[in-house]
């Protein structure tokens, strides 16, 4: 149930970069997944440069960790959108699609280029936890870092919605969502605003690198491609354009995943998760949260 | 006035320095070690410093001579245009060449079976550009249709001891049938739905071989697939009592090369089958309804096509396409295994019909020759090759997004005046 609200929270974190570039300029962005695999390499390399100092507190090394990686993989999504995705506006609906499939590719081949094809192993940083119950040799224990993953998730969320709700960069990416043109003429600067989304997609998408990193403690360069399809499921489970709905997908993801493997042959539990999607498409296409997709002429 | 402009590409190469330094550090810098207490780390900044200079300097050269980024991909040279008529002799000599090709004295060995791996490439682009050229639909699951034709007839074959005639068709429509039910709940909704759809699909597929053992034989695949005869005749030296083989048959000299000649014009009729059915296909009404859905879906609808439908017949033909080519796959290489149908092939036939130029037969001929012939030659540099095919696909979106020979036109358009 714990591991389930974890990996449903990355899967979250990951969702709401996909929502938030679908909603403003619905287009899937493709490679998100591989800005998240290149997220958690950073991370595993500040841990990796930062050990020989030996920070004093594990917190003051993940929050070092935190912002570099915010910094680095942002560059990568800006980078991403400016080169190959704005010069495609306006052009037909699949170019960028196959676009981001190419940049999706380049990514992931260059990180395997660069660093090598190993998992990449990092030596636990938070030890520890509570033992919630214990029953005939059963533990149950939620860990000081499975706390603190969720509860920074929740942080996350709270501080998204209220970006979007209440600051002008919100008020500008909501006028984008709804009419580009529009928003250009009344002195939106949609460039500005589509650049800064994708640099929140890519911030986001680094802080489920790093929970990641965290978490598992092993990293390799094919982990964008799944964790960016289940996000994408989460998306679109929760309802694609949703903040609430991004977040709610991921964690059921995730659950739906934690129940599968611990009740079901574990090989299957991907085969389990997409066909979740599909069944939601049939039924819900817009979603849990999502609302009606009106499609203008 | 050259002041202010050689002062912006300065500016302008600084900012695009800047950035690539941001990006080359944490990766190019630093490169992870595994050694015995855990990760290491080695630095090798020369490689930042050799690619911040490269992009500093490209960039001030391009801001000098093109003014802004914009310009420069309208600067680049377009593709000539050629007559019309050109394409079809182009056709001719290619199929002439295509037809001669085994038999010509250079051909060897390696370089026919290279030309029947093109072929099937051929095949699945001119399978695929039904879906994504005609009808406009994004299916990056191309590959579990292939897969699904090569286990149909793996499986029918070994188990039931059918021949290859007789699986043939039914891969086809067992691909086709998988299309239809994967294609029937999703191809209601938007295309960027259906590929991820097909994406999830394509990754089901072969985790469903990979894990169900007893069906597929697992990771480890399927060997000792029957080969293909000519029609009854088997090529081997030595016949069972009582079978007459190829050679036999036509009293020639038992050589391997029989068989890789035969398989080379199977899967030459085949993707000429494929193409023709295309062609042929284009000038029915469900063609001209393809085509049309692709350029504007809500016009399609106030005209009483139904989307859906459309969609669907464009989606199980291409699969059955696939079908038949993955059929093939599995009788030429004799041994299947779930590694053969990985994202990767989907990108690789996505790839060629992109390049190709989407919905022109033609291109995808040429792009498909490209993408197999360029890494065959660069066999050294094959742990480059995927990062430059990721930027070849970006390139040709950014630079020529209806492909190399583009073929947008609808078949079918109204006279001017009429």
């Amino acid at each position: 149930m714990i591991n389930g609200l974890t990996l449903g929270a990355i899967y979250g974190l990951i969702a709401i970069g996909y929502t938030m570039v679908y909603g403003i300029i619905g287009m899937i962005n493709f490679a998100h997944g591989e800005v998240y695999m290149i997220g958690a390499f950073i991370s595993v390399i500040t841990f990796t440069i930062l050990g020989p100092f030996g920070f004093a507190s594990p917190v003051l090394a993940i929050v070092v960790v935190l912002m570099v990686a915010l910094v680095f993989t942002s560059v990568y999504g800006w980078t991403v959108e400016r080169i190959a995705y704005r010069p495609l506006r306006g052009s037909f609906r699949l170019a960028p699609l196959i676009s981001a499939i190419g940049v999706s590719i380049f990514l992931q081949n260059y990180v395997h280029m660069l660093q090598g094809a190993k998992m990449k192993p990092v030596q636990p940083v938070v030890r520890g936890g509570f033992v919630l119950a214990e029953e005939g040799g059963f533990v149950v224990q939620i860990t000081y870092l499975q706390i603190g993953i969720i509860a920074a998730t929740l942080v996350l969320m709270a501080g998204f919605t209220l970006l979007i709700h209440r600051t002008s960069l919100g008020r500008s990416q909501r006028a984008c969502e709804q009419d580009r043109k529009m928003a250009a003429l009344l002195g939106v600067n949609v460039d500005r605003t589509i650049s800064l989304t994708f640099v929140m997609g890519a911030a986001l998408a680094a802080v489920a690198g790093l929970i990641f990193t965290l978490y598992y403690g092993a990293v390799d360069f094919f982990i964008g491609f799944l964790a960016g399809l289940k996000a994408f499921t989460a998306a679109v489970l929760g309802g694609i354009g949703s903040l609430p709905g991004a977040m709610l997908g991921g964690v059921l993801i995730g659950l739906i995943e934690a129940f599968w493997s611990a009740h079901f042959p574990i090989a299957y539990k991907d085969v389990a998760v997409f066909g979740i999607l599909v069944i939601v498409l049939i039924f819900r296409p817009t979603g849990l949260l999502g609302r009606p997709d009106i499609e203008k002429v | 006035m050259d002041g202010t402009k050689a002062a912006n590409a300065l500016k302008e190469a600084g900012l695009a320095a800047l950035v690539a330094l941001l990006l080359a550090v944490p990766l190019i810098g630093f490169r992870l070690t595994e050694g015995l207490q855990g990760l290491g780390i080695e630095t090798r900044f020369d490689w930042v410093a050799w690619g911040v200079g490269v992009v500093f300097f490209g960039r001030f050269g391009l801001a000098l001579t093109r003014g802004s980024r914009g310009d420069l991909l309208g600067h680049l040279p377009a593709m000539p245009k050629f007559p019309t008529g050109t394409g079809r002799t182009v056709a001719g000599l290619l199929l002439l060449l295509a037809i001669a090709m085994p038999l010509l004295p250079v051909a060897d060995r390696y370089m026919v079976e290279i030309a029947i791996t093109v072929l099937i490439y051929v095949m699945l682009g001119w399978g695929l550009n039904i879906v994504v050229g005609l009808a406009g639909l994004l299916d990056l699951g191309y590959v579990a249709f292939y897969a699904v034709g090569a286990y149909t007839y793996a499986l029918l074959a070994i188990n039931f001891d059918m021949s290859f005639w007789l699986c043939l068709p039914i891969a086809g429509l067992f691909a086709a049938l998988f299309g239809i039910i994967l294609g029937f709940p999703v191809l209601r909704l938007r295309g960027d739905y259906l590929a991820i759809v097909t994406l999830g699909f394509g990754e089901m597929i072969r985790i469903v071989l990979l894990n169900w053992k007893e069906f597929s034989g697992g990771p480890n695949g399927i060997s000792s697939i029957p080969r293909p005869d000519f029609f009854g005749f088997p090529f081997a030296r030595e016949g069972e009592p009582g079978q007459t083989t190829f050679h036999q048959l036509f009293g020639l000299e038992f050589s391997p090369m029989h068989r890789i000649i035969f398989l080379y014009y199977l899967i030459l009729v085949l993707a000429l089958l494929t193409n023709w059915f295309t062609l042929r296909m284009r000038r029915l009404p469900v063609g001209r309804a393809w085509e049309a859905l692709r350029e504007d879906e809500i016009a399609c609808r106030a005209l009483g096509i139904n989307p859906t439908n459309v969609k669907l017949s464009a989606f199980a033909l291409g699969a059955m396409f696939g079908g038949f080519a993955g059929a093939f796959f599995a009788t030429r290489q004799g041994f299947i295994s779930p590694e053969s149908f990985s994202f990767i092939e989907s990108a690789v036939i996505l790839a060629i019909v992109v390049l190709g130029g989407m919905g022109s037969q033609m291109g995808v001929v040429i792009a498909a020759a490209f993408l197999i012939l360029v890494p065959e030659l660069l066999r050294d540099f094959s742990q480059y090759r995927m990062v430059l095919f990721g930027m070849a696909m970006v390139l040709i979106m950014l630079w020529r997004p209806q492909g190399l020979v583009a073929h947008r036109a609808p078949s079918a358009r109204l006279e001017a005046g009429a």
